[in-house]
């Protein structure tokens, strides 16, 4: 650190607007208070004291307005369907979906006329946790699989511009 | 045991001849009962001063498909007062039309509701004759047995058969 020391005020670090952005993002990882069937056990299980989600920074919230991350923890019923799709478009961007167990992935075993095969068809899925239902390590891997994902994302320039600006002003 | 304590043989004397006693039945006491009298029939086990048959259990449908006739409705009373059980059996005809019984039995409003949403049995003078368990707008009944175990295909279930593969159930 020689050249940078004493050389400026303390609390001042570099760091680039993705990276800041990113870091916020991953680090507090609201999930909606929505479970559906037995899969949602296994997350209240991952939520309380013994798996201890909070340390994450995720904290279920009521509001969907207020989460960022919805977690499909179960069977998703046709009837069930129009909701779980409202619930996910009342979500303030930038959301995303952790689909929790086999039947929101892929209907499980319930591959009949009453279930929706993988909430893939009604949401975009960020995350896929496997196991019926899965463990709440799974789960946590699952979040940590998603503050992976986000980590790499880019904010400001989402888009590869044509030609980088050059220090020289072009 | 329970069988012989149950005075069948009144019912069956005030009903001369319409109702028939079910020999097969083991477990307990049951009846075939035409659909034309199945409302007489229910109000005089309820109301005679010896039986009280005050509880209506239940109500299944059952479809014997290709078999004529095809439909069977059951319905499971309960004698609260003698501890009696009693088995109606009502045979139907396809299209399927009984009488509906909520005057006799407030329970047997949504019981019949689910009856009507599986199997497309009507009650007629049922007050609110709506679909229970699927959403309004979904096509068949599904515990048919000509309905496809899968459902029909559409964006939620790549799956299910598609029309032509099957010939009736809606």
């Amino acid at each position: 650190m020689g050249v940078l020391t004493n050389r400026f005020q303390d609390s001042v670090f570099f760091t680039t607007s993705d990276n800041i952005i990113n870091w916020s993002r991953k680090s507090s990882l609201w999930p909606q208070t929505f479970g559906i069937a037995c899969c949602a056990i296994e997350m209240i299980s991952a939520g309380c004291s013994r798996y201890d989600l909070d340390r994450f920074g995720v904290v279920f919230r009521p509001s969907p307005r207020q989460s960022d991350v919805m977690i499909v923890a179960g069977t998703v019923t046709r009837k069930m369907a129009p909701i779980v799709r409202r619930l996910y478009d009342q979500m303030a961007e930038p959301r995303y979906v952790i689909a929790m167990g086999t039947c929101a992935i892929s209907g499980g075993v319930y591959n009949t006329y009453a279930v929706v095969q993988g909430v893939d068809c009604i949401i975009p899925v960020d995350i896929h946790v496997a196991g019926c239902p899965p463990r709440p390590e799974a789960l946590l891997h699952g979040f940590l699989q998603l503050q992976d994902k986000i980590t790499g994302t880019r904010v400001l320039r989402a888009e590869e511009p044509e030609t980088l600006p050059s220090p020289e002003g072009a | 045991m329970m069988a012989a304590e149950v005075p069948l043989a009144k019912v069956l004397e005030r009903f001369g001849g319409k109702v028939e006693l079910d020999e097969t039945a083991t477990d307990m006491p049951c009846l075939f009962v035409p659909p034309d009298d199945l409302v007489e029939l229910c109000l005089f086990l309820r109301d005679d001063a010896e039986l009280q048959f005050n509880f209506l259990s239940d109500i299944c449908g059952l479809d014997f498909h290709p078999e004529t006739p095809r439909f069977m409705l059951v319905y499971h009373l309960v004698s609260i007062p003698n501890h009696w059980r009693l088995r109606l059996k009502c045979r139907l005809f396809d299209p399927p039309a009984a009488p509906t019984i909520t005057p006799v039995w407030t329970t047997a409003n949504w019981h019949e509701r689910e009856a009507y949403d599986m199997y497309g049995i009507t009650f007629d003078g049922h007050p609110d004759l709506r679909r229970l368990y699927m959403w309004d707008e979904f096509d068949g009944f599904p515990m048919r047995r000509d309905f496809p175990l899968r459902g029909y295909k559409d964006n939620y279930n790549p799956l299910g058969a598609t029309r032509r593969d099957v010939g009736g159930g809606a």
